[in-house]
């Protein structure tokens, strides 16, 4: 059972994600995640002040219940089966964290300095980030696992076009504006 | 039944992002900094299984209601994807997550997640205001 506490080599993790996308196109649906910030928009009553979401959010009740599914998954394997050791890193990029300042990296999960200092900083930098993603999927039409995964597995040129777009975006923030925010 | 199916299937799902470790903020960084191989293969292994079968599918497969399988094409257009794609990029990598890794780290117990959710819904729901202002 050791293989349930330590961190899955990255051809299991990816695998598996693209049998869990073959089994829901076998129950009828289509594998992206970001449509359900569109269902919560629409469920919460945003159909009556904006036409985009006025539609049948009941439909993708399937979705909300894989959502709720993935946060019980995440739940599982951090909380009941941890990993006995955190993301095994490349030293190049532990020593280019270490110039931005974040020194958590081998420690956590994820950057402690981002996400435990609820400074007033970091959480506009979480709230920037979220407003990014929403807007951002929707306006593209699918996040990772619409385009990436699901929208290339089908050859769609618009989820490559996108995929490029997804990378454009990261190279810009990592590269231009990680300078920039973390040496404030 | 399926609503076990979908909950079951959305489990092992988020077991398999936090153990691959494609919901780490590490991992994001990294792969945009092309040091490691490691996002790039977790998405090329997600590929080999999902390119051959969806195209099986597509052609011959038919769904649990014996109904033959039809993936509705996107759109065609480029501005929407790629200014939408750069959007998305830029929020990707600052808080290190996408969609599903969201509510998986909420999962996990990273409370500041639940900032990024609600701020990603605000996000949608302000799209939804400004799309007809906007190029697709």
């Amino acid at each position: 059972m050791d293989w349930l506490f330590a961190p899955w080599p990255w051809y299991v993790g990816g695998g598996v994600v693209g049998l869990v996308m073959v089994c829901l196109m076998w129950m009828g649906n289509t594998f992206g995640f970001s449509s359900n910030f569109r269902t919560i928009c629409s469920a919460l009553g945003a159909g009556q002040t904006c036409s985009f979401f006025d539609y049948d959010w009941k439909s993708q009740r399937w979705n909300l219940l894989f959502l709720v599914g993935t946060v019980a998954g995440g739940f599982l394997a951090a909380q009941i089966f941890p990993n006995q050791h955190m993301p095994d890193i490349s030293s190049t990029t532990v020593e280019r964290l270490n110039l931005l300042g974040i020194t958590s990296v081998g420690e956590s999960y994820y950057p402690t300095e981002l996400f435990e200092s609820w400074s007033f900083k970091d959480v506009s930098l979480l709230i920037f980030g979220g407003l990014l993603v929403g807007f951002g999927t929707r306006y593209a039409g699918g996040c990772t696992s619409g385009h990436a995964i699901s929208g290339l597995s089908d050859l769609q040129l618009p989820s490559l076009i996108a995929v490029i777009g997804f990378f454009f975006g990261g190279l810009f923030m990592v590269h231009v504006l990680f300078p920039l925010i973390f040496s404030l | 039944m399926r609503t076990l199916i979908y909950l079951g299937l959305g489990l092992i799902f988020g077991v398999a992002m936090y153990k691959g470790e494609a919901a780490s903020w590490f991992r994001i960084f990294e792969m945009f900094n092309f040091d490691s191989f490691h996002m790039y293969g977790f998405i090329a292994s997600a590929l080999l299984v999902g390119l051959p079968a969806t195209q099986w599918l597509k052609r011959r497969g038919r769904d649990i209601d014996g109904k033959p399988i039809y993936i509705a094409p996107k759109r065609r257009s480029i501005a929407r994807y790629l200014f939408g794609g750069i959007l998305f990029g830029l929020g990707w990598a600052l808080v290190g997550a996408c969609p599903a890794p969201i509510f998986v780290l909420i999962g996990a117990g990273v409370k500041a997640m639940l900032v990024v959710a609600i701020s990603a819904v605000l996000g949608t729901y302000l799209y939804g205001l400004l799309r007809n202002k906007l190029l697709h």
